[in-house]
C-alpha cells in the first residue's frame, strides 16, 4: 500500500511538468495553430538558464524561477514577432520547420559550451530534506512541484475563466475568424500567448533543474511523451492538456512500477493510440467543425 | 450608408461575384435573395473582409472600407449574423453577449449610440437569461439565432448583416425574428438581410436585390416582389 502510494505521489510529480509543459503548447496551439516543436528546447533553456545563472552569477532558485520564465517569455514574443508571426501566412510546414529547426540549433548551442554531460543543481536549502505524509516520506522539493504546479494551472485556469483576456483567448481559440468579425483584434494577443506558453516552458525547466539531469537534450526527451499528453487531452484543449499531463505521470509510475519493462517503455502511446481509436479528437476535444 | 460598387470575388480561379454593385440606405432594411449558390454569403463575407479574394469599392458612409481589416470594419459598425449562428462551444451565453466591445456613438448628435443594454437584451430575449451561464453549444437552434442577434444588437452595429436568420427555424420563432428586427430598425437600425423565404422578406424588407451567378440581376420592390411570387419562388426553386 505505502508503495502504490509513493508511486502515485511519484507519478503526480512527473504529470506535474508533462501539465505544465502541455498547457503551454495548448494555449499556442489554440491561438496560432502552431505546433512548437521547440517547447523542449525553451524548457531546456529554463533549466540550463537556472544552472547557468547560479554557477556563473550566484543567482538563485527563486530569483531563477522568477527571472527565466520572465526572460524566455520576452524571448518567445521576440521570435512569434519576428519569425512565426511572417510564418503564418503560408503553409503550417514552414512553422513546423522552423520551430523544428530551432530546437536543433537551440541545443547544438548549449551542447558547444556546456558539452552534453548533466550539470548539477543542487536543491534549494529551504526545499531540501523530506516530509513525514504519514505513511511515508516524501522529499519536500517533490512536494514543492507538485503544490507549484497544481497552483500554476489554477491560476491559468481562473485567468481564462474569469477574466477579459481569458474570454477573448478562448473565443479566439475556438473560431479566430468570428471573434475579429466582432470587433476584436485577434492578432494582438497572438504575440502575448506565445510568449505566456514558452515562459510556461521555462518555468518547468527551472522547476526541473534540481531534480533532473540538466543537459542539452533533456527537452528532446521528455517533449515526445508531452506530445503524446496533448493528443490524449484534445488538441487546443487547455483543460485535457492539463487533465492528460498529471494522467499519463500516473500511467507512467504505475508503469514502471508494475508492468514489465517493455509494457512500461511503450505504455504512454498505448494509451495514446487507444484513446485516438475510442475519441478521435481525443479526451476533452472537440471534433473541429468542417470550415 | 452602405454602397457597393464592380464587387468580385474569386475562390481560386473561379469566380463567384461578378462586379456587383448595390445600395442600403440610413434606416432601410434590404434583402439579398437568390438561389444556392448565387453569392449571397459571399457578398456578407466581403463586407466584413472576410473573404481573401475580392475585388471593388466597398463604402461605409462614404469611407471606403474595402482594405480595413475585420475587426476594424467590425467597429465602425458592422454587425455579422453569421449562417451558422456564429455559437462558440466553449463561451457561456453572457459571456458571448459580452463578447464585442460596445461600440460608442459616433458623433456627439448621436448621443447615447445603439448599442442596447444587457437589461434591455434580456428583456427582449427572456430565454437567453434564463440561459445565460450555460454554454452555448446546449442551445437550441432558434435560441442560437436569437443570441447571434442579440450579440450584434448590445454591441451597437449600425449595419446588421444576417445571414439567413431565419433558416431553420419555426414559424413562431420567423416571427420573433421579423419583431426584433423591425424592432431594430425602429431605432435607427440598417439591416441586409441574405433570404430565402420570399414572405418573411417582404414582411420586413424595404427593398430587394436578386441575386443570380454571382451578379445583381434585379432591383426590386415589395409590390414586384409580391406580385411575381409564383415566377420568383419558381426561380429560386423552393
Amino acid at each position: 500500500m505505502t508503495g502504490f502510494l509513493q508511486n502515485t505521489f511519484n507519478g503526480l510529480v512527473s504529470g506535474a511538468f508533462y501539465a505544465l509543459l502541455a498547457l503551454g503548447l495548448a494555449v499556442i496551439f489554440g491561438m496560432l495553430r502552431v505546433v512548437n516543436f521547440a517547447h523542449g528546447a525553451f524548457y531546456m533553456l529554463g533549466a540550463f538558464g537556472a544552472y547557468v545563472l547560479l554557477a556563473e552569477a550566484g543567482v538563485s532558485f527563486w530569483w531563477a524561477l522568477l527571472l527565466m520564465p520572465i526572460g524566455l517569455a520576452l524571448f518567445g514574443m521576440l521570435l512569434e514577432r519576428a519569425v512565426v508571426h511572417r510564418l503564418g501566412r503560408l503553409d503550417p510546414l514552414y512553422n513546423f520547420l522552423f520551430t523544428f529547426g530551432l530546437t536543433l540549433i537551440l541545443q547544438d548551442v548549449v551542447k558547444s559550451r556546456y558539452g552534453v554531460q548533466s550539470s548539477p543543481y543542487a536543491t534549494p536549502a529551504e526545499l531540501s530534506g523530506s516530509v513525514d505524509l504519514g505513511l511515508f516520506d516524501f522529499p519536500t522539493y517533490r512536494v514543492f512541484i507538485l503544490v507549484f504546479a497544481v497552483a500554476v494551472c489554477a491560476l491559468v485556469w481562473w485567468l481564462l475563466s474569469h477574466t477579459r483576456v481569458g474570454v477573448v483567448v478562448r473565443a479566439a481559440t475556438e473560431r479566430p475568424e468570428l471573434t475579429r468579425a466582432f470587433g476584436i483584434d485577434v492578432g494582438r494577443w497572438v504575440t502575448p500567448v506565445f510568449g505566456f506558453g514558452v515562459g510556461l516552458a521555462g518555468l518547468a525547466g527551472v522547476l526541473a533543474a534540481p531534480m533532473r539531469a540538466v543537459n542539452p537534450l533533456m527537452g528532446a526527451d521528455l517533449i515526445i511523451v508531452v506530445f503524446a499528453v496533448v493528443v490524449i487531452g484534445g488538441l487546443g484543449s487547455i483543460f485535457g492538456s492539463v487533465a492528460a499531463g498529471f494522467g499519463i505521470g500516473l500511467v507512467q509510475s504505475w508503469g514502471e512500477a508494475y508492468a514489465p519493462p517493455i509494457v512500461a517503455q511503450t505504455l504512454v502511446f498505448i494509451v495514446m493510440a487507444a484513446v485516438l481509436l475510442l475519441r478521435p479528437a481525443g479526451l476533452f476535444g472537440r471534433e473541429e467543425s468542417a470550415a | 450608408m452602405l454602397r457597393v460598387e464592380n464587387l468580385s470575388a474569386w475562390y481560386g480561379e473561379a469566380r463567384v461575384l461578378r462586379d456587383v454593385a448595390l445600395r442600403v440606405d440610413a434606416g432601410e432594411v434590404v434583402t439579398l435573395v437568390g438561389r444556392n449558390g448565387a453569392g449571397k454569403t459571399t457578398v456578407l463575407r466581403c463586407l466584413m473582409g472576410l473573404h481573401a479574394g475580392q475585388r471593388g469599392t466597398v463604402e461605409l458612409d462614404g469611407r471606403d472600407i474595402g482594405r480595413l481589416p475585420t475587426h476594424r470594419r467590425a467597429r465602425l459598425g458592422l454587425g455579422w449574423v453569421p449562417d451558422d449562428r456564429g455559437s462558440y462551444a466553449s463561451l457561456s451565453v453572457a459571456e458571448q453577449l459580452t463578447l464585442p466591445p460596445v461600440l460608442r456613438p459616433r458623433s456627439s448628435a448621436e448621443r447615447t449610440g445603439l448599442a442596447w443594454s444587457l437589461e434591455r437584451v434580456f428583456e427582449a430575449f427572456p430565454v437567453l437569461y434564463q440561459r445565460r451561464s450555460v454554454p452555448a453549444s446546449t442551445l437550441s437552434g432558434g435560441e442560437q439565432q436569437m443570441l447571434a442577434l442579440a450579440r450584434v444588437l448590445r454591441m451597437g452595429a449600425r449595419l446588421l448583416l444576417c445571414d439567413e436568420p431565419t433558416e431553420g427555424l419555426s414559424p413562431l420563432l420567423v416571427t420573433q425574428v421579423g419583431d426584433i428586427l423591425r424592432q431594430a430598425k425602429r431605432h435607427g437600425v440598417t439591416v441586409l438581410l441574405v433570404e430565402q423565404n420570399l414572405r418573411f422578406a417582404t414582411e420586413v424588407a424595404d427593398r430587394h436585390y436578386l441575386l443570380a451567378q454571382g451578379a445583381v440581376a434585379e432591383a426590386l420592390d415589395n409590390s414586384a416582389v409580391r406580385s411575381r411570387e409564383r415566377e420568383l419562388l419558381a426561380y429560386l426553386g423552393i
